[in-house]
C-alpha cells in the first residue's frame, strides 16, 4: 500500500453534551479518492471542519503526511462532560488555525458555495494565492514584488484555462451559473497548491448531467495536479463510480469501510443509509 | 476567444488612460488651487473648506480601509486623529515657546522640537503603536462588539490625555498651541493627496485583495490561508497610522489642539460621510468629505441668520440652529435615494462616465430589444457591438 497522506485517530467533537463525532479513524493515502458518506447529520461536515482546523477536536489527532497537525484531549469543561471513546490516549494540545492547514497543503470547498461575492472570477482565484506569497506589506503596496505579482496572475490564467473558466475571468463570480460557481470554488482550492484536496458535496444541487461531468472532472484534476481527494458526497452514482474507498458514518461513528463493492454489500450499510430497494 | 482577448485588451487599455487622466486631473487641481490662492484673499469661506475637506478626505478613506475594505467596523476614528494632533503638537512647538504653552507645568518636559513632516510621520507611528496594543484584545469582537469596545477606547484615550498627571507632557486639560501650522491649501492637499494614493496602492495590492477576501467570507478566507487576525490588526494598525497623520494635519488647521474637542460625534462626522461617499469606495469618501464640510460650514450658514429678508419678506423659520435641520433632512435624503451611499462600491473614473454618457442611446435603445433577447447580451456587451459597426 502507498503512504498515508491522512490519517484520523480517535477523532471525537463534542459540543457540549453532544458527542457529533465519536473516535473516528481513518486513513487516506496517496493518489486515492476517498469518499465519505453516511446520513444528514452523521457527523461528515464536522470531520471535514476538524481536519481543516474550522474545530478543534475534543479528543483524538490528526495526522497529515505523517506528521502530526492537530491534536487535543479533554481540557477544562469538558473534562467533566466527555462522553467519548478514547480517554486518556491524548497529551499534547495542538491547534492550528484553519490557515496553517491550508498552508501545509490541505485545501477545501464548502457544502454552500462560499465564494468572495463582490470579486471577479479572476481576483476569486489571484486571492487564494496570497497565501503563497513572499512580499510583506511593505513591498506589496510599493510594487516592489511585481514579478511576484505578475507571476501569480500567469498561473491564474493559466488555472483558469485548464478549468475551462477563463472565458468568464472578468464577471462577477455571482454571476455564474450554479455548476461553474462550484466550479470556481474547485479552481480556487486549487490555486491554493494543496496536495489533499477536501471536497465537501461538490455535487450538491446538481442535475444528473453535471454530475456525470463532475466525475470525469474530479478524475482530471486528480491526474493534472497529482492530487490525493476526500470527499463527502451523496449522489451515490458519483461516489461509486470514483471513489477507491469509502467510509460510511452513522451518528458519528464509523460503521463500514472497503471499496465501494464491499460497502454496497454491507447488511448495516443497506440499512443506515442506502436502503434496503436501492438497486444501483 | 478572440473577441474575449480584445475584450481584455480594452479594459487594460482603458484602464491606463484613467490613470492618466486623473493623474492630468490631480496636477490641473494643483495649479488651479495655487491660482486662486493668488486670486481670492486668504481668509475665503472657500480656503477653509477645501483645507478642512482635505484632511476629513484623508481620515474618512482611512476610516473606510477599515470598514469599506476589511469590514471591521470600528469607531476609534477619532481617538487615533487625537493622538496624531498631540504627539504633532508636543514634538513641535518651539522651545522658547514652552514656557508659555506649557505655564502651569514649568514648560513641560520635553526641551526639544522636531521638524515638521517627520512629527507628523511621528504622529501617525503613535497612532499605529497605540492600535496596534488595542488591536490584540478586541479585533476578533465582531461587528457591533468591536464598534463599541473601539469607541471605548478611543473615550478612555481621550479621559487621559486630559489627566493632569501627565500635564508636564500633554499640557492636562490645556490648549496646546504655538506649533508651526500651515498657511496654503496646497499643504494638506498634498499630504492628504499623497497618503490616499499610498492607502490607494495597499487596496490593489495582495493585501488589500485579501483585506476583501476577508469582508466578504471570513470563513472562506480563513480557509484559502488566509491568516485573520494577521491581516486584521495589518488594517487596523495602518488606518490608524493615517488617522494620525490627519490627526496632524487638523492640528495645523484649527492652530490650537484641546483633548475635549475629539470627541465621538466627531467619529461619527467621518462615518457619515463614509456612508454617505459609498462603502468601499474611496473616490466617494473624497468627494462626500468636500460637500459634507462645505455643507455643514458654508453653504447652508445662511439658514442661521434670523434677520434675513427678500425685498420686505421676513424670511420665516431661519434662526441660529436651523442649519442643522436642513442638514439632517438632507443627509436622510441622501441615505433614502442612494442607499449604497453616492459612489456605492464604485470608483470615479473618466472611463466610466464617458461610457455611461456613451451607452446612453444604445441603452434606451436596446431596452426594447433586450426583452426580446437575453442570451446575445451575455457574450458581447454593448460597446462590443459598436466597435464591430464601425469596422464594418
Amino acid at each position: 500500500m502507498s503512504e498515508n497522506v491522512l490519517t484520523m485517530k480517535d477523532i471525537t467533537m463534542q459540543f457540549g453534551g453532544v458527542v457529533a463525532v465519536n473516535s473516528l479513524s481513518l486513513e487516506v493515502n496517496k493518489d486515492e479518492i476517498v469518499s465519505l458518506i453516511g446520513p444528514n447529520g452523521a457527523g461528515k461536515t464536522t470531520a471535514f471542519n476538524v481536519i481543516t482546523g474550522v474545530y478543534a477536536p475534543t479528543n483524538g489527532s490528526v495526522l497529515f503526511n505523517g506528521k502530526e497537525i492537530i491534536e487535543n484531549y479533554p481540557r477544562g469543561k469538558m473534562k467533566k462532560l466527555y462522553a467519548g471513546g478514547e480517554r486518556g490516549a491524548y497529551k499534547n494540545h495542538l491547534e492550528p488555525t484553519p490557515d496553517k492547514i491550508t498552508k501545509l497543503g490541505i485545501a477545501r470547498t464548502f457544502q454552500n458555495i462560499r465564494l468572495w461575492k463582490s470579486q471577479t472570477v479572476f481576483d476569486n482565484v489571484l486571492i487564494a494565492k496570497h497565501l503563497r506569497r513572499t512580499s510583506n506589506v511593505f513591498s506589496a503596496t510599493f510594487r516592489l514584488n511585481w514579478k511576484e505579482e505578475k507571476r501569480q496572475r500567469e498561473e491564474v490564467s493559466e488555472l483558469l484555462n485548464i478549468l475551462d473558466l477563463y472565458d468568464v475571468k472578468d464577471e462577477l463570480c455571482t454571476s455564474l451559473p450554479y455548476g461553474r460557481q462550484r466550479r470556481l470554488e474547485i479552481a480556487r482550492a486549487l490555486a491554493t497548491e494543496p496536495s489533499l484536496l477536501l471536497l465537501d458535496e461538490p455535487a450538491a444541487g446538481m442535475n444528473p448531467q453535471e454530475t456525470e461531468e463532475l466525475t470525469s472532472f474530479i478524475n482530471k484534476i486528480r491526474n493534472d495536479f497529482k492530487l490525493t481527494v476526500f470527499m463527502i458526497e451523496h449522489h451515490m452514482d458519483l461516489v461509486m463510480d470514483i471513489s477507491d474507498r469509502i467510509y460510511v458514518l452513522n451518528f458519528g461513528a464509523l460503521i463500514a469501510s472497503g471499496t465501494p463493492a464491499e460497502v454496497q454489500s454491507n447488511p448495516d450499510v443497506i440499512t443506515a443509509y442506502l436502503g434496503e430497494d436501492k438497486d444501483a | 476567444m478572440e473577441q474575449i482577448l480584445t475584450k481584455h485588451t480594452l479594459i487594460d487599455a482603458n484602464k491606463k488612460r484613467d490613470m492618466i487622466v486623473g493623474f492630468s486631473l490631480l496636477a490641473l487641481l494643483f495649479v488651479v488651487l495655487s491660482i486662486l490662492e493668488h486670486v481670492l484673499p486668504r481668509t475665503s469661506m472657500l480656503f477653509t473648506v477645501l483645507k478642512k475637506g482635505a484632511i476629513y478626505a484623508l481620515v474618512a478613506v482611512s476610516m473606510n480601509l477599515l470598514n469599506g475594505f476589511t469590514g471591521l467596523f470600528s469607531l476609534g476614528q477619532a481617538g487615533f486623529m487625537m493622538i496624531g494632533a498631540y504627539v504633532y503638537a508636543i514634538f513641535t512647538i518651539p522651545v522658547e515657546q514652552r514656557k508659555a504653552v506649557y505655564q502651569y507645568f514649568n514648560g513641560g518636559i520635553i526641551q526639544f522640537s522636531i521638524p515638521v513632516i517627520p512629527a507628523m510621520i511621528l504622529g501617525g507611528i503613535v497612532a499605529a503603536i497605540f492600535a496596534f496594543l488595542i488591536g490584540l484584545p478586541v479585533l476578533h469582537l465582531k461587528s457591533d462588539y468591536l464598534a463599541i469596545a473601539t469607541l471605548g477606547f478611543a473615550e478612555i484615550l481621550r479621559a487621559v490625555f486630559q489627566w493632569d498627571k501627565l500635564g508636564v507632557v500633554t499640557n492636562g486639560s490645556n490648549l496646546l498651541r504655538k506649533y508651526p501650522v500651515f498657511k496654503s491649501v496646497l499643504f494638506p492637499f498634498a499630504v492628504s493627496g499623497v497618503c490616499i494614493a499610498i492607502i490607494v496602492l495597499l487596496i490593489n495590492s495582495t493585501y488589500g485583495r485579501a483585506f476583501k477576501a476577508i469582508r466578504d467570507d471570513e470563513v472562506a478566507a480563513e480557509a484559502m490561508g488566509i491568516n485573520l487576525a494577521h491581516h486584521k490588526r495589518l488594517a487596523f494598525t495602518i488606518s490608524s497610522f493615517f488617522a494620525g497623520i490627519s490627526g496632524a494635519l487638523l492640528a495645523m488647521f484649527q492652530t490650537t489642539i484641546q483633548a475635549s474637542q475629539f470627541k465621538s460625534a466627531m467619529t461619527y462626522e467621518i462615518l457619515l460621510i463614509v456612508v454617505i461617499g459609498g462603502i468601499g469606495s474611496v473616490t466617494g469618501s473624497c468627494i462626500s468629505s468636500f460637500l459634507f464640510i462645505a455643507c455643514s460650514e458654508w453653504w447652508l450658514r445662511f439658514l442661521d441668520n434670523a434677520s434675513t429678508y427678500i425685498g420686505t419678506f421676513h424670511v420665516p423659520l431661519l434662526r441660529p440652529g436651523f442649519r442643522k435641520v436642513v442638514f439632517s433632512v438632507v443627509i436622510m435624503l441622501i441615505v433614502l435615494f442612494y442607499q449604497k451611499g453616492i459612489m456605492g462600491e464604485h470608483e470615479f473614473s473618466v472611463s466610466r462616465m464617458l461610457q455611461f454618457f456613451k451607452s446612453l442611446p444604445t441603452r434606451i435603445k436596446n431596452r426594447k430589444q433586450k426583452k426580446v433577447s437575453t442570451e446575445e447580451n451575455v457574450d458581447s456587451p454593448d460597446e462590443y457591438e459598436e466597435t464591430k459597426d464601425v469596422t464594418k
